[in-house]
């Protein structure tokens, strides 16, 4: 807050934020070959499974060296990784497509669908959080504790499914399948994503406002609090001006756990309202075992995932003043 | 005299603990006694009628085929709790006996361990399983393998934490300078002084099987058929959704019954009901 900007004032940040980067990065690059070691070097032929049973051997063989199938795991390994950099993670053997493609027409889906869950997401997360820490301990901070609680336990499908008797069934008020017109207005948009979006703020709402609840009561209890509320600073600018501010770090950490529960979520979301998105892409991968598919869909997952840390811890470390000093 | 005491502490708990004692111990009784327990065979055919209502022969109605919802319900719990406590329990003896070993264990290792868990929770649950459903496929003993496989490293990073807590204290060192072997003192001094904060840790666990395995036969992904759990039966009844039927929300809420059950214990028995 004081003094003109120095140089000096940020390197230790800035060398915190790198190596966090090179973390980040050596982390994709291991998740990496736990995949592809996986999904890529075990039984179960590619080769076979395209040409079928009534394949001659020769074919086969003649496949899997087009594949390059018949060289070395990690040659193999190399080549593929080449491929998911360079953003040409191969052919899909089943749509018979560049991977990129199908890919590229899905993932804008999946993003729409998680950002408008976060959106509708955080605002309520951060009522509960705010509202159950500063009744701790009393009947209103013990039942949303009991509410939060259960709704991080509920199956998704079983959210979904009473949505969808409530709102399409009885009151017919919404379509059970989540079809966007090409083009929507305002209201088809909204009509098609209510359900799909709800069903996943359910999770993240009750994770996020627990989160939210244990950083700001661990700040409550430490003693400018107390001295602040000895000055006569009321409860609201108490929480906004001098708690929130102190608890950034650890919120924006629960932020970014509890968004990637997203991606868990958009799995059961997506296939139950028949949603063209990233992750029942996945699951038609998984049960068509088309592997290059799978393999690039996972590792899109995963690089999603440690972008939401590293701009978590990223955030963290610059609001943190004796980090920035440090 | 053990007995009276667990009788007094579950007397202790607040309402939300007890709700949540009943509905585990109710879902232990149907998982032992279900089959016996069904009033049809889970297969047969009994009601003339698809995606029946509530009756008095059929308590929770008839499924897509019009076989008795309660009775597949009954047998299905019994894969759903039987397969992620067996999971689980996997689970938490991997992940905390790696814990264990790089605690006790050189250096170089415990930053081998820590190195490797690190990278495979960086890959999200679902995401796993997935792809080793995808490499190894789902018979019942893989399937219940990949579930425990993916909670491995969650369960890891607590017990090693608790454990390197304890590697530093005093009656460790003791040991350590009395001679005691490696495995003496993380077996004999350390493990049971680690069971009761890993105890919750392996109930919340235990609810993520769960999900995840409802969830994997939700997707067609889980048990194959004819064995069904949970998630099976609301997949399979999932054409019944559009006009509600009772066969599709009667496996969903016993799957959330069991969940919420045990979140609902482990609160009230951790922390009394509320920090």
């Amino acid at each position: 807050m004081s003094g003109a900007p120095t140089a000096s004032r940020w390197r230790g940040p800035v060398r915190l934020i790198i190596h966090r980067i090179g973390l980040a990065i050596l982390t994709l690059f291991l998740v990496s070959l736990v995949i592809f070691t996986i999904s890529g070097l075990l039984p179960g032929d590619a080769a076979q499974e395209v040409l079928g049973q009534s394949a001659t051997p020769e074919q086969v063989a003649a496949l899997r060296h087009e594949m390059g199938l018949d060289q070395p795991g990690p040659v193999r390994y190399a080549r593929w990784l080449q491929g998911i950099v360079t953003g040409d993670p191969g052919q899909s053997l089943v749509a018979n497509q560049p991977v990129a493609d199908i890919i590229s027409e899905r993932l804008p889906n999946t993003l729409t669908l998680a950002v408008l869950a976060a959106l509708v997401s955080v605002p309520f997360a951060f009522l509960i959080g705010i509202v159950s820490a500063v009744a701790r301990g009393r009947g209103l901070d013990r039942a949303l504790n009991i509410l939060t609680l259960s709704m991080v336990a509920l199956p998704e499908f079983l959210v979904a499914t009473i949505a969808v008797l409530i709102l399409s069934v009885k009151l017919l008020w919404l379509p059970s399948i989540a079809l966007v017109p090409e083009d929507p207005t305002f209201g088809e948009f909204v009509r098609a994503y209510a359900m799909p979006v709800m069903v996943l703020a359910v999770g993240v709402i009750a994770q996020l406002g627990r989160m939210i609840r244990a950083a700001i009561i661990a700040e409550l209890d430490r003693p400018y609090v107390e001295m602040a509320r000895l000055k006569g600073v009321g409860p609201v600018h108490l929480i906004f001006r001098h708690v929130l501010p102190n608890a950034v770090g650890p919120v924006v950490n629960a932020m970014a756990l509890s968004l990637s529960y997203l991606f868990g979520g958009a799995i059961i979301v997506e296939t139950i309202f028949s949603y063209p998105g990233l992750a029942s892409l996945m699951v038609n991968a998984v049960t068509s075992r088309d592997m290059p598919l799978l393999q690039a869909c996972a590792m899109i997952f995963c690089a999603a995932y440690l972008l939401l840390v590293l701009v978590a811890d990223t955030v963290a470390i610059l609001a943190n003043p004796r980090l920035r000093h440090g | 005299m053990k007995r009276r005491g667990l009788l007094r502490r579950a007397g202790a708990l607040p309402l939300s603990g007890k709700i949540g004692l009943a509905l585990v111990c109710f879902w232990i009784v149907a998982a032992i006694a279900g089959p016996w327990l069904a009033p049809y065979s889970p297969g047969a055919f009994v009601s003339e009628e698809v995606f029946a209502g509530a009756s008095g022969l059929f308590w929770f109605g008839s499924d897509f085929l019009g076989r008795d919802v309660l009775s597949r319900l009954l047998v299905g719990a019994r894969f759903t709790v039987g397969l992620s406590a067996v999971a689980v329990a996997i689970a938490a003896s991997i992940g905390t006996g790696l814990a264990l070993t790089a605690a006790v264990g050189p250096r170089w290792l415990d930053e081998l361990l820590a190195r490797g868990m690190d990278t495979l929770i960086s890959i999200p649950a679902k995401i796993f399983a997935l792809v080793l459903v995808a490499a190894f496929g789902s018979s019942l003993l893989l399937l219940t393998l990949i579930v425990a496989v993916t909670y491995v490293p969650g369960n890891f990073r607590i017990a090693r934490s608790l454990a390197v807590g304890l590697a530093r204290l005093d009656y460790v060192e003791v040991a350590r300078a009395r001679g005691e072997g490696r495995l003496h003192i993380a077996l004999v001094e350390m493990l049971p002084n680690m069971i009761r904060p890993l105890f919750a840790d392996i109930g919340l666990r235990f609810v993520f099987i769960v999900l995840l395995l409802s969830g994997l036969s939700f997707l067609g992904l889980g048990l194959q058929p004819p064995d069904a759990d949970l998630g099976s039966l609301v997949r399979e009844n999932v054409s019944g959704l559009a006009e509600g039927a009772l066969a599709i929300l009667a496996p969903a809420v016993a799957i959330a019954s069991l969940t919420v059950g045990v979140n609902l214990l482990i609160d009230a028995a951790t922390q009394g009901g509320v920090k």
